[in-house]
């Protein structure tokens, strides 16, 4: 009798830690998620309702904000702005990377461990260091309140990143594949384009989608960059944003849920790539 | 013949590091270099840079209270970081790495906020945190609760806080899953071997799971201290460096200088103690790895 007591309450014993990992578990979750559901009920009513019934579910839905937003040309100039500035430096980041990868994975030569030291200099400090003097050298080269100049900054802080990645991806390829390749009459370029950039699909993948998030996220680039609002990026138009419209939470809120829709989207398609690229990039870096 | 083939070939290679090398050259090596320099002068951006003064702005910006301050607030994101949030996504990683049902959907959640940008983040906590309950939610949650409500980006006590709740909202699920990353990579053979000699779950975590994790925690604990560093567009957003530079930072104390007060000799001389602050804990970083590495 009294074991069988003892036995229960060693049992509810090893519940115990369950259920409160569950409930910690619970209310990271809600902190984490309560928030955007907060935006989003904002986003989807009228000012009037924003400002006496906030937290409520938007029933019924609210359109008028988002289409106050959709109309206003601003808002696509900002969306085109930062997809041609995320295609461009991710297109850029994938292509000079892997280049440089390829030589650092499979060339010997003299100087080569400094020169790797030299390639991954942006994984010492942050690229925020440099800004200033970007902003000076852009000015001399006459890129100012130009995307083109966005796009190469953005591509170079992502090289330093993406080259260790991909370098240790090209090391893992068997040195015999290249032997047989070159035996078939490859020489080393044929090797890198037909055989090599073919088998590392996975990792150009994982570089890509990093390189987009993080492209696609900066403001102080483009703060520090560009002027003109139509050349406004979509991080730089949400900051401008909310000084302008400020006091109009809601449709603020509004703006947020429009400038957070391809972000999302992205991450429902690429989230395994996104990951991949993150954990191969901090673990092996 | 076939050598000569060979050399040719890899001269062509070579041609693979020339545009990286370039766009690392004119963004990131030059600009440093060019940064030590300008720091040297007072020069505010226009025409050359003439008015050479030496270590002068160095001088200031070291006695300056403002900067002390934007160190001291940078450095207590840091500390921060590494007590509170690394630990708390740490915990977060066992408990979701160890067959709870819906592992993917809680990483996908958790993961969610580093996937928005820092622009949007920054905003949308602004409203979050709005001082009236009838508009800031945190507020609203207080007064239910029956707290009294907080000025919490008004307060110079409470603002830099504040601030940590948004970075830990919006990082801790990259940290998290970096730890259920290696949480996989630890070999199951080692932790049953462990459980058939007798080991307990909490023995277990502190000598056999935590310290597989080391690796893992060390990377984790260098980007924080990077990220943390850098920290800008979340403050500048939420407070610009306010209430009376209560939550300053580092780089927002720079792109104050440089590119509203433009003071860019100043700004520069800003520039280069946050290098040499970074430098000293990457290298440092990097030769306790180096050392820790060889012992194992």
């Amino acid at each position: 009798m009294s074991d069988n007591g003892a036995r229960k309450s060693k049992k509810l014993k090893n519940k115990i830690p369950i259920i409160l990992k569950y409930i910690i578990l619970i209310m990271a979750l809600l902190f984490i998620i309560v928030p955007i559901i907060i935006i989003i009920f904002g986003g989807l009513k009228t000012r009037g309702e924003f400002y006496t019934i906030p937290y409520v579910p938007p029933i019924p839905p609210r359109w008028g904000n988002i289409v106050r937003i959709v109309k206003m040309p601003i808002f696509w100039y900002m969306l085109r702005n930062s997809m041609v500035v995320t295609t461009a430096a991710t297109a850029g980041v994938v292509i000079i990377a892997s280049m440089s990868a390829f030589v650092f994975a499979r060339i010997n030569f003299k100087g080569k461990g400094v020169m790797f030291q030299f390639f991954t200099l942006g994984l010492m400090f942050p690229a925020t260091v440099a800004i200033l003097p970007i902003f000076l050298i852009v000015r001399q080269i006459g890129l100012q309140n130009n995307l083109i100049a966005v796009i190469l900054v953005l591509t170079t802080f992502q090289l330093s990143m993406s080259t260790v990645i991909l370098r240790n991806f090209f090391m893992e390829v068997p040195s015999e594949l290249q032997d047989a390749a070159m035996i078939d009459g490859c020489n080393t370029i044929g090797f890198f384009w037909r055989i090599l950039i073919p088998l590392a699909k996975p990792s150009l993948a994982a570089v890509a989608s990093l390189a987009v998030v993080n492209t696609w996220n900066d403001l102080l680039v483009a703060l520090v960059l560009i002027d003109s609002e139509k050349l406004w990026t979509l991080q730089l138009g949400t900051m401008q944003f909310q000084g302008q419209y400020g006091q109009d939470l809601s449709l603020v809120s509004a703006f947020l849920i429009l400038a957070a829709i391809p972000a999302v989207i992205f991450y429902m398609f690429a989230q395994r790539h996104i990951v991949s690229g993150l954990t191969a990039g901090s673990i092996k870096g | 013949m076939r050598t000569r083939n060979l050399s040719k070939d890899r001269i062509k290679v070579f041609l693979f590091l020339i545009p990286a090398a370039a766009l690392i050259l004119t963004f990131l090596v030059i600009p440093i270099f060019q940064c030590g320099y300008y720091s040297l002068f007072d020069w505010n951006g226009m025409g050359p840079a003439e008015d050479f003064t030496g270590l002068q702005n160095l001088k200031n910006i070291l006695t300056n209270k403002v900067f002390l301050k934007a160190v001291g607030n940078s450095f207590t994101i840091v500390a921060l970081s590494l007590f509170i949030q690394l630990p708390m996504a740490l915990f977060l990683a066992i408990v979701i790495g160890r067959g709870i049902r819906g592992r993917a959907f809680y990483r996908t959640v958790f993961f969610l906020p580093y996937v928005l940008s820092e622009a949007i983040t920054a905003v949308m906590w602004r409203i979050l945190y709005n001082p009236e309950p009838s508009r800031g939610f945190i507020n609203a949650v207080f007064q239910a609760f029956g707290w009294e409500t907080k000025a919490w980006l008004g307060d110079t006590s409470l603002v830099l806080f504040s601030i940590f709740v948004v970075l830990t909202w919006k990082y801790i699920g990259f940290h998290m899953l970096l730890y259920i990353t290696g949480l996989q990579n630890i070999s199951k053979d080692i932790e049953e071997a462990a459980l058939i000699d007798g080991v307990n779950r909490r023995q277990m975590l502190t000598y056999i799971t935590i310290p597989l994790l080391a690796g893992t925690i060390r990377t984790s604990v260098y980007l924080s201290v990077l990220g943390s560093l850098q920290v800008f567009a979340i403050v500048w957003i939420m407070t610009k460096g306010g209430p009376v530079n209560a939550s300053e930072v580092l780089s927002t104390y720079m792109y104050r200088f440089s590119f509203v007060r433009f003071q860019l000799g100043y700004g520069a001389g800003v520039a280069i103690v946050m290098l040499i602050i970074a430098l000293i804990f990457s290298i440092t970083y990097m030769s306790f790895v180096r050392r820790t590495e060889h012992i194992a």
